[in-house]
């Protein structure tokens, strides 16, 4: 038995060792209280007033589309936001490549476009399109507030796809080169299959931020066309039915589960890559 | 930045040609480059850049004589600025402090999550994984059904309530729902991700071997964490407060679902004119105050941060 090559530092006790954990173990129970609440009272035993407890029930996931509008407003969001990911991931992906691999001109004010639409609130953006709109005398509904989301979306999907291909060896391309692959089936043979898992994780932050979008679709949406968010905020004076909790909280079951079953396969693949 | 970099740094986990940024092969062919930007950019001009020069001109036109409501002619009325300031300032001043308040708070709320996830948790990669998620996650339940959880956590007759006038926190007859400290409360809640998530990001790619190092060098815990840790992480910190107080300011669904008629907020005033009233050159005239001070507190704010690694 040989020494130990590295002597374990002795640990000096700290208070700041404990609280710390324990203060975050605090924070982490803050958010996760309104979810509880949202899911909990998915089961409520409640009619259009669903703010105090009157028992349990399994009635409203049964019947989820039970309450009048739910969803519609639910499957306008899902219609809105697959079109917006599809549109805004394609756009902000060919961006990020240019800007991570090619010098040109004009490089700082493309960041500044990127840039400018992400650190401007909401209702300044909503307030903005619809005043184009308005003098391009559209009328506000289904299209508006695709066109709405796939603006918003695109830079958040530029900043997420650009650190994956930052993150890319270049060798990796140029050893393509050198076996006489073409730039073109270098890019989809090699570099395109390594830059999927970012432009995947960039798709379903845009899905994510074009479903919860309450601010710039209410502006965009005139007073027909109804999104899940704007359906809730607008009964909220009426009353919310249990049915959109029920709605809200499968919405959250189906992301953990999706980032689970990444996170595992993840876990798998690196571990069979490890193994060699 | 952003939730963005932490979404990406999450998928790039696995080996992929080494970690960290790479010495791109930066090409010169000029075409390529514009032919890859062309469709995004062209995009982000017609329905960013365009509707902002459309708000512009909307805040200064004036009301057709003796026309119906929301007909204007354009012009440059720059009165209409000041009509706007002089009747929306308590609005505006209250935004910006309850945005300045949230976003403290957020810090101080945020910082030790983001601080265990990437620092404790360093080498767990399923508990990491599952912090992360649970930050995540609260994206996807509707922002608007959280805030109306929060207006059920906060009423009157509810355990918080009793429980704070049990222990003589809360006068008998006070309460917490429609008032300043819901609404706050209610801000900080729903950007926290946001603030939590860039500077996870950050602390993520920290070499934790300069703390050892400072403690070698004798610092005691708070000093290495003062001197060392939490000057690197100053970009996360920035980008966080940045994510957290532009969208707060602006945001009325907070004010309008847990406040009253004396927490309104800018943007309550500006939905308000523009899609109740229809008075177009007063909310876009309001829209394009709140950009301005926007956008020069961030400029004096990043240029005092001394930071560039923005983007």
């Amino acid at each position: 038995m040989s020494a130990p090559a590295v002597v374990k530092r002795r640990r000096r006790f700290s208070l700041s060792d404990k609280i710390i954990p324990v203060f975050a173990g605090l924070a982490f129970l803050y958010l996760m209280i309104p979810v509880a609440y949202t899911v909990a009272f998915s089961f409520n035993k409640a009619g259009r007033r669903n703010l105090v407890w009157q028992g349990f029930t399994l009635d409203n996931w049964r019947n989820p589309c039970g309450a009048p509008q739910v969803c519609e407003a639910f499957a306008n969001s899902i219609q809105v936001g697959l079109l917006a990911t599809i549109v805004a991931t394609a756009l902000g992906t060919l961006i990020a490549i240019a800007l991570v691999r090619y010098k040109f001109r004009g490089r700082t004010l493309a960041n500044l476009l990127i840039f400018l639409p992400m650190s401007t609130p909401e209702v300044v953006l909503g307030a903005a399109l619809l005043a184009q709109f308005l003098s391009m005398a559209m009328q506000p509904g289904f299209v508006t507030v695709v066109i709405a989301h796939i603006m918003f979306c695109i830079s958040f999907v530029v900043v997420t796809v650009k650190a994956r291909v930052a993150s890319l060896d270049p060798k990796l391309e140029e050893a393509a080169a050198d076996l006489y692959a073409s730039p073109w089936s270098a890019f989809w043979r090699v570099t395109f299959p390594l830059l999927v898992p970012g432009i995947l994780a960039a798709a379903l932050l845009a899905f994510s931020l074009s479903f919860d979008d309450f601010i710039i679709t209410n502006f965009n949406s005139g007073s027909s066309f109804t999104t899940f968010p704007k359906f809730v905020y607008v009964s909220a004076n009426r009353g919310i039915p249990p049915q959109a909790n029920v709605i809200g909280s499968a919405m959250f079951f189906a992301a953990l589960l999706l980032v689970v079953v990444v996170q595992l396969v993840g876990a798998a693949r690196r571990k069979k890559l490890a193994r060699g | 930045m952003s939730i963005a970099a932490a979404l990406s740094t999450e998928a790039s986990a696995g080996p992929v040609g080494g970690g960290g940024a790479q010495a791109q092969p930066v090409r010169k062919a000029r075409l390529g480059a514009y032919l890859l930007l062309a469709p995004g950019m062209v995009y982000l001009f017609v329905f960013f850049v365009l509707p902002i020069f459309a708000l512009l001109a909307t805040s200064l036109y004036v009301k057709t004589p003796g026309a119906e409501l929301g007909v204007y002619d354009p012009a440059f009325r720059w009165q209409n600025y000041l009509e706007s300031l002089g009747a929306y300032y308590p609005e505006i001043l209250r935004s910006f402090g309850y945005a300045l308040v949230a976003t403290v708070a957020a810090l101080v709320i945020g910082y030790p999550m983001a601080y265990v996830i990437a620092i404790r948790a360093r080498g767990k990669p399923l508990l990491q994984g599952l912090l992360l998620v649970l930050v995540i996650a609260p994206f996807f339940t509707s922002f608007i059904l959280r805030t109306i959880a929060w207006k059920q956590i906060l009423a009157d007759e509810a355990w918080v309530v009793a429980g704070m006038k049990f222990l003589g926190i809360l006068p008998p007859d006070g309460r917490l729902t429609a008032t300043a400290f819901a609404v706050v409360c209610g801000l900080t809640y729903n950007f926290l991700p946001f603030m939590v998530l860039p500077i996870y990001a950050n602390l993520e790619r920290m070499d934790t071997r300069l703390v050892e190092a400072g403690g070698d060098l004798y610092a005691n815990g708070p000093t290495t964490f003062a001197r060392i840790t939490l000057p690197l992480s100053m970009p996360g910190i920035v980008a966080g407060t940045l994510l957290t107080f532009i969208p707060a300011s602006g945001d009325y669904v907070n004010s309008s679902l847990l406040g009253n008629n004396a927490t309104t907020m800018i943007g309550q005033a500006i939905d308000r004119r523009f899609l109740v009233t229809l008075d177009y050159p007063t909310a876009a005239s309001l829209s394009a105050i709140l950009m301005i001070i926007i956008l020069v507190l961030v400029m004096v704010y990043v240029r005092r941060a001394g930071t560039e690694e923005l983007l």
